[in-house]
């Protein structure tokens, strides 16, 4: 062909990805893990390099799969980050793993909100009730303070009950979802957006409430302890070795650790909720794509014709509510004995929402992006806008930066901390989302056809009617492309 | 037709008719709830089938307490369900015409209420306050709020809701779930700066009018188990200005609504859209009417709120949001007539619980909220269309 376009020239860092994209993978990881490196605490930049450098290595898996790599050395890349550098660098400095764990709960979580908003079709903003379920459920039996208000409740456990509790808060939040599931099974839309909310604060309301269900005045018995949580919950024993392991580790790479104890504890939950985020990731996508899986996409299309097709409505959206909240209700566990602390302010209409962007960021309905999601969102919450805080408060009070450039900074009002307005970024990033990219960063491929049919085959039309639902896409047979 | 003769008529149709209305569900609604409330104090004197979280603390009679705080319990839901009213009514309005929730309209509540705290604060240190007519006051309140409240509603509309007309229901939804976060923590930015603080009281105590004068409406003693019983209430200058200024709006809204040509063009539109446009009536423009309208109502609901209950925060829009929405699906969503029926039974259900749950040890007043969902889900499950609202068929 004489008349082949011209490739528009690549800048450098695009061709380098392009021609060697293993070198460029490789360079990516390595510039991310040195930085972390270099930079230490006393810096008066240390926010500003944290908040790039590890992102930058919290979403390099992503950036690994996208490049032109030969599969295995993908996985092995990954696995190094995984494996290697991230808890390296948390023995380092524990943070990066709270980090990194706390990705790993919500991108969890965000799997199951993904199974009934993504697969299924069915908004549900009180999803975090089912957290609050979970974390309620180990934090009633586990909490040593607990006692002293529950009659002993916490003699009929012990710590390493931890695992058969993880299996309960599974049980006990998909039993909530049938609950919450059977009184909306006929609302669609707006409505049971609405009802999953109230239901939600309801929980919400209960757990802050069921500090004294006694009739007598003259007794307290008190189950959630109210507004103030429980504290003192039990986290999981550990054998001694491996207290000694990771000491001998620190010692190994010359890391000095003040307190073996929490930082063992870390690694514990890091490889954990990995562990079961993993499990929770290939249970998403083998429900997806078996005939489940299916059904669910035919409810979320289009529930008439799916009902007329014989798909079982009722027991696929119960199936859709209860494997979603199950997901929750195990995080819920791990999150309760991990805090060591849960109250009712933790599972507010905020942290809802906040799994929902998870969600809409990455992708409704894809897995890999909803991991992204997590990573991105997770960490702008609980890194990025905290460390803004921190870099305007030290720009206020070092001396290391000129007089005028610290009055500048001493005239932005304390009440003006970025860390303040999380609801403020997430605001703005739901709407902007929804306008530009309503299929998300990473979008299941289905997912965004049918957005994109529905709103170009509309601007087609001569009259904006939106009570006419355009017809769906053009359904191929093969349904596997689906994640 | 003489022009007296038509005065007389449009005054019958538009102000006599709806003020009937409105009297009728105050007067029906009081009834059945203080039969119902009645019937609980009845009922649960003694722990229902042995109950024991429906046990009362020991020498409370319930159905004294009954008796003595009804005609509180009235005005005070009255009062409040007026408020509910208003904000359910933009709830109502938008979903008649684009049948979407309009979850930002909370949020547009909460910032008529800090409108009408800065217009406030405006005279208090202009050193006004004291001296100024009350009246002059509340109005400057309510006009500035409603205002700026209707253009703000309409700018939501054309960023964040115009560009998503044709996407599927739930992304409208979610921009708007989008729009209420951000507008929350916009006030709070914007008070933090000015005020170096978010947490608003109306300085009401300035004003002689507002903090001091009350009416009495009864003041008798009932015989009771062989004692007089007090049967009082009272009402105070700020209810009754949440209730005046709430039917005079709900007057003009009706007008506006069945009496005018814009109003029947919001009609029409949310009715069929592709019809009205054909008939020559300006979609885009009835829409952005209708959220002008339905944002100078909860402007106007914020500043009455902020006058009764003296306080506003940023995140303040939520729960009476939530509440107000759960008020216009029990009247019927999409129906101007319901949200004020549900509206008032809403604020009357919760003045009942609210005062009467801190008789039972076991529940206490914390749970006064849980009442407010438990019947927005049981309405959606047994009559989704509302109390005064058709049955929609599902067209294939």
């Amino acid at each position: 062909m004489a008349t082949q376009e011209q490739p528009r020239p690549l800048n450098p860092v695009q061709s380098l990805a392009v021609r060697q994209p293993v070198i460029a993978g490789v360079l990516f990881i390595a510039i991310a893990t040195g930085i972390l490196l270099i930079i230490t605490r006393q810096q008066l930049l240390f926010p500003f390099w944290s908040s790039i450098a590890f992102p930058m290595l919290a979403v390099s898996p992503f950036i690994v799969f996208a490049l032109k790599i030969p599969t295995r050395i993908k996985l092995l890349l990954v696995l190094v980050v995984i494996l290697l550098i991230i808890p390296y660098l948390g023995l380092k400095d524990s943070f990066y793993l709270e980090l990194a764990v706390q990705i790993g709960i919500f991108a969890a979580m965000a799997m199951g909100l993904n199974i009934v908003v993504g697969f299924a079709g069915l908004l549900d903003l009180g999803y975090i009730a089912f957290f609050a379920v979970g974390a309620y459920l180990w934090g009633i039996f586990a909490s040593k303070e607990g006692d002293t208000y529950i009659n002993q409740i916490h003699a009929v456990t012990t710590p390493e009950s931890f695992y058969l509790f993880l299996f309960g808060g599974i049980a006990l939040a998909a039993i909530a979802g049938i609950l919450l599931g059977l009184p909306v099974l006929r609302l669609k839309g707006d409505y049971l957006a609405i009802v999953t909310l109230g239901f939600g604060e309801m929980i919400r309301v209960l757990v802050s409430n069921l500090s004294n269900i006694s009739s007598d005045p003259t007794i307290t018995i008190n189950i959630t302890n109210g507004a103030q949580g429980l504290s003192g919950i039990a986290s999981p024993p550990l054998p001694q070795f491996v207290f000694d392991a990771v000491g001998g580790i620190a010692n190994l790479l010359g890391i000095k650790i003040g307190n073996i104890e929490g930082i063992t504890y870390q690694f514990f939950f890091y490889f954990l909720v990995l562990f079961i985020g993993l499990i929770a990731a290939l249970i998403a996508a083998r429900l997806d794509n078996s005939p489940i899986g299916r059904a669910w996409t035919a409810i979320r299309e289009d529930e008439i014709a799916a009902r007329a097709m014989g798909v079982p409505l009722v027991r696929m959206k119960l199936l859709a509510f209860a494997t979603g909240a199950s997901f929750a209700g195990a995080m819920g566990v791990i999150y309760a004995a991990k805090q060591t602390f849960v109250s009712p302010e933790s599972f507010s209409f905020n942290q809802s929402i906040f799994i929902l962007v998870i969600v809409i960021v990455g992708g409704m309905g894809s897995i890999r992006g909803v991991v992204l999601g997590a990573v991105a969102v997770t960490l702008l919450n609980l890194q990025i806008l905290p460390n803004l805080s921190l870099l305007l408060n030290s720009f206020k009070n070092s001396n290391e930066v000129s007089a005028s450039v610290q009055n500048f900074f001493k005239s932005i009002p304390s009440q003006l901390e970025p860390a303040k307005y999380q609801r403020f970024v997430f605001g703005i990033l739901l709407v902007l989302m929804m306008i530009y990219r309503p299929a998300g960063i990473l979008p299941a491929s289905r997912r965004k056809l049918e957005i994109d049919e529905q709103m170009g085959k509309a601007k087609d039309e001569a009259l904006p009617r939106s009570d006419v639902e355009p017809e769906g896409p053009f359904i191929t047979e093969d349904p596997n492309n689906a994640a | 037709m003489s022009a007296w003769q038509r005065a007389a008529n449009w005054t019958l149709l538009y102000v006599l008719r709806p003020l009937g209305q409105i009297a009728l569900f105050i007067v029906l609604s009081a009834l059945i709830m203080s039969a119902l409330a009645l019937t609980i104090g009845f009922v649960l004197r003694t722990p229902w089938h042995g109950i024991s979280a429906l046990k009362t603390y020991p020498n409370i009679d319930l159905l004294r307490q009954v008796i003595t705080q009804l005609p509180n319990m009235l005005v005070d839901g009255i009062t409040i369900g007026f408020v509910y009213a208003m904000i359910a009514l933009g709830y109502t309005l938008v979903y008649g015409v684009l049948k979407f929730v309009n979850f930002a309209h909370s949020e547009v509540f909460m910032v008529g209420g800090v409108v009408g705290y800065e217009v406030m604060q405006f005279f208090s240190s202009a050193k006004q306050l004291q001296t100024m007519s009350p009246v002059l006051l509340i109005l400057a309140m309510l006009l500035t709020s409603m205002v700026i409240c209707g253009l703000l509603a309409v700018a939501i509309e054309r960023l964040a809701y115009k560009p998503l007309r044709n996407a599927p229901r739930l992304v409208p939804l979610i921009s708007a779930i989008g729009v209420s976060f951000f507008l929350q923590d916009f006030v709070r930015a914007i008070e933090a700066l000015a005020r170096n603080q978010f947490n608003l009281s109306y300085p009401t105590s300035d004003v002689p009018l507002l903090s001091n004068v009350r009416f009495p409406l009864i003041n008798t003693q009932i015989l009771w188990n062989g004692e007089m019983v007090p049967v009082a209430t009272s009402i105070n200058m700020n209810s009754v200005i949440v209730i005046i200024s709430a039917i005079l709006m709900l007057i003009g809204l009706n007008y506006f609504v069945n009496g005018t040509k814009l109003g029947k063009g919001i009609r029409a539109v949310s009715q069929d859209q592709g019809t009205a446009s054909l008939m020559g009536i300006n979609v885009n423009l009835m829409i952005s009417l209708t959220f002008l309208v339905g944002g100078a109502l909860g402007g106007a609901a914020g500043v009455l709120f902020g006058l009764k209950t003296g306080k506003i925060t940023p995140y303040i829009g939520f729960i009476p949001g939530l509440k107000a929405f759960t008020a216009a699906v029990l009247g019927g969503i999409g129906n101007v007539t319901g949200a004020l029926l549900g509206g008032i039974l809403l604020g009357l259900l919760e003045a009942f619980f609210s005062s009467l749950l801190p008789y039972f040890p076991a529940l206490g007043s914390g749970y006064s909220d849980i009442f407010a969902f438990a019947i927005l889900i049981l309405i959606l499950i047994f009559r989704p269309a509302g109390l005064l609202g058709k049955k929609v068929d599902e067209k294939v």
